[in-house]
């Protein structure tokens, strides 16, 4: 397709075209700079790129095709949202772009100031008229995962198609049969809009092509165990964001071919980094597209990360829904089951975080800790706290990072980082 | 000859250390050319190793100099040189220019957890030297004048332009100056305190940068630790991250 024929896309999408032109300028050179200048990359990276490349392109007109053929497109911002019953509906499930700070003042004038700058992020590329992919959802799913967010999905509705699931806050008996209460409702909303009645076989594909994306990225997050580490963790994150918004089959098969990829590279011990180069892993708040800034300060301070322990990493793929159930109810219950695992900071106590987080450096075997928050993440702030705790008692150091998404201290990032790296010699 | 060079937000400090001991000293303020006065400090020696450290560590790469050039951060070359200096240190204080580190050390010197201000320079020596110019005066005899006060109030900001006005307003009630002041080196040792206890203060402490020139601060530090704390000081404590780094020089070429 050609670069005329998506500016007419996207003036179709009602697009700010000056603003969009400028917004794909700096994500192309900011991709530039952090993805493309890396050493020993992997050949399969190049399908990332590519995917990247069209992330407004090719994606955004594959969306507009299956419009045409009536198909319905879910736009959500967390993983909560059970992708597996959106795709037994036979809709497209996209995770929304929240990763850079995108028309903020005007953001700024139906949420507070002191939001995250993800949240600010999400209004912000719809009031700028920045994300096509906003613009192509029939319907818009938030979630009750923290008061910043459910405050602003009050705010947000008045500009798409909003539903909002009700996550709850803890994990006994009375929380999960709420949280299947708002699984059977998102449901029939799906059928509602699509039309579609989800059945045991419809379900059934939904939950295996989810599971079959989530065993890509376990095999992927195991790989990463090897030392010299066989991908960068810039390249890992950009494949889990990633994993939200291209098309669930062939991403996983991408992947794989990937992970094969990384396998023959493990066998030769070829890496990106030399074998020995201190290893990280990242934990805290989810880094949406474009956020790369931490990654990208701690892989120039002579370290490699090797997990994130994320919604966009670990968190959305860690568990998997069982398969065994035949009947209808029995399949709904294991997507709660699954869900309700999720070791989000907005539950409390949240005390199996603590130990996920043991385990993946253990697994990983990491050297040390950064743990980003977003500032004013409340949730992710008192764990960075309860986690210090945790793994100082545990003999693993940790760093607490708390940022945004403006570069104004990458340079006191940088010092921190490094300082923290050298303290692990 | 194994040198170390300390390029901070205010002054620069080179050193350079043979068998074991510093044969040469010197110190440059920053300016708004630090390349430029990198090259003064270096004219003239040839050392084996150079090692960078503080904020424009990344800068003397440019300089393509005939000798090897390594960096480490201002938390490690800190820690080497308070080590150096005062061996059995557990805590290391530095308030610079633009930030303050509390660095928590084991009993061999190794750094074990650190804290640092992140993007603003609340409670560093910029907001001395800031303050200082509401009393019309250099920020180094600030901390003498501040020690004249006897009854400070309390000033919460730790923005440095807030606490210019707070200062400002203290003025218009007409409460005596050297209070104010006093006051304005308490709210930077009540932010420092938290810091140290936060990197898990264990004595003995040493107090290095340009802050710890500052006789107030000092004061304050000691009155907040009580006497069986031990506190120890620097002749020249604006020179311990160079003579750390050119200790790393000495360490990195065995």
């Amino acid at each position: 397709m050609s670069g005329d024929a998506y500016t007419q896309m996207w003036d179709k999408l009602n697009l700010d075209l000056a603003a969009h032109d400028g917004l794909l300028e700096v994500l192309g050179k900011f991709y530039g700079d952090i993805y493309l200048s890396q050493q020993g990359r992997l050949q399969g990276m190049e399908y990332l790129d590519f995917v990247l490349s069209e992330v407004h392109g090719l994606r955004i007109k594959e969306l507009q095709d299956a419009k045409a053929a009536g198909r319905k497109i879910v736009g959500t911002f967390c993983v909560f949202v059970p992708e597996e019953l959106t795709l037994a509906a036979g809709a497209v499930h996209v995770g929304l772009c929240s990763g850079a700070d995108a028309g903020t003042e005007e953001a700024e004038k139906i949420v507070p100031r002191n939001t995250c700058a993800l949240i600010k992020s999400f209004i912000g590329f719809k009031l700028a008229r920045l994300c096509p992919y906003t613009e192509s959802c029939d319907l818009v799913v938030g979630e009750t995962t923290c008061d910043g967010k459910k405050k602003a999905y009050e705010a947000f509705a008045d500009y798409v198609p909003m539903h909002v699931m009700e996550v709850p806050q803890t994990k006994t008996q009375d929380a999960k049969s709420l949280f299947k209460a708002e699984v059977l409702r998102y449901k029939a909303v799906l059928e509602e809009m699509t039309g579609t009645e989800i059945t045991i076989e419809n379900l059934k594909k939904g939950i295996s092509i989810v599971n079959e994306k989530r065993r890509a990225l376990q095999r992927l997050s195991a790989l990463r165990a090897a030392d010299p580490a066989p991908i960068s963790g810039r390249d890992a994150l950009l494949i889990n964001q990633v994993s939200f918004y291209d098309d669930p089959e062939r991403f996983t098969q991408s992947i794989n071919v990937l992970c094969d990829q990384i396998e023959e590279r493990i066998a030769q011990s070829e890496g990106v980094a030399p074998k020995g180069t201190k290893r990280l892993l990242l934990s805290g708040c989810p880094m949406a597209v474009p956020n790369w800034k931490v990654p990208y300060v701690m892989e120039g301070s002579n370290a490699v990360i090797v997990g994130e322990e994320s919604c966009i990493g670990s968190r959305n793929v860690r568990d998997l829904v069982d398969e065994s159930a035949g009947i209808l109810d029995g399949m709904i219950d294991a997507l709660v089951d699954r869900y309700m695992k999720i070791d989000c900071a907005c539950f409390t106590p949240n005390d199996e975080r603590m130990a996920n987080v043991q385990d993946m450096v253990k697994e990983l075997n990491a050297d040390g800790v950064v743990h980003y928050a977003l500032s004013f993440c409340q949730p992710y702030a008192h764990e960075a706290i309860k986690l210090d705790t945790a793994l100082s008692s545990a003999g693993i150091p940790m760093l607490s990072i708390e940022t945004d998404y403006s570069m104004e201290d990458v340079e006191q990032l940088k010092t921190r980082v490094e300082a923290f790296v050298e303290m692990l010699d | 000859m194994f040198a170390g060079i300390d390029i901070g937000s205010r002054s620069i400090e080179f050193a350079l250390r043979k068998d074991g001991e510093i044969v040469h000293c010197a110190q440059l303020p920053t300016t708004f050319s630090p390349l430029d006065q990198c090259r003064k400090l270096l004219a003239g020696h040839s050392p084996n190793i150079l090692v960078a450290t503080g904020y424009g560590r990344g800068l003397v790469k440019n300089l393509e100099l005939p000798y090897p050039v390594e960096a480490i951060t201002e938390i490690k070359a800190h820690a080497l040189g308070a080590y150096a200096l005062f061996p059995g240190v557990r805590t290391v204080l530095d308030i610079g220019g633009q930030d303050t580190k509390a660095i928590a050390l084991n009993d061999k010197g190794g750094v074990v957890k650190f804290e640092m201000n992140d993007r603003c320079a609340a409670g560093t020596g910029k907001f001395l030297e800031h303050t200082a110019t509401v009393f019309q005066m250099e920020v180094d005899v600030f901390g003498s004048y501040a020690l004249q006060g006897a009854n400070p109030p309390i000033i919460n900001s730790m923005c440095t332009v807030f606490a210019e006005t707070e200062a400002t307003s203290l003025m218009a009630q007409g409460v005596a100056p050297p209070d104010i002041a006093l006051g304005l080196h308490q709210a930077v040792v009540r932010r420092t305190c938290t810091m140290l206890k936060r990197a898990g203060l264990v004595f003995p402490l040493v107090f290095s940068g340009g802050v710890a020139k500052n006789a107030c601060i000092r004061d304050l530090l000691h009155k907040e630790f009580k006497e069986d704390a031990t506190i120890y000081i620097a002749d020249n404590p604006d020179m311990c991250g160079a003579l750390g780094a050119s200790i790393w020089a000495e360490q990195c070429n065995v």
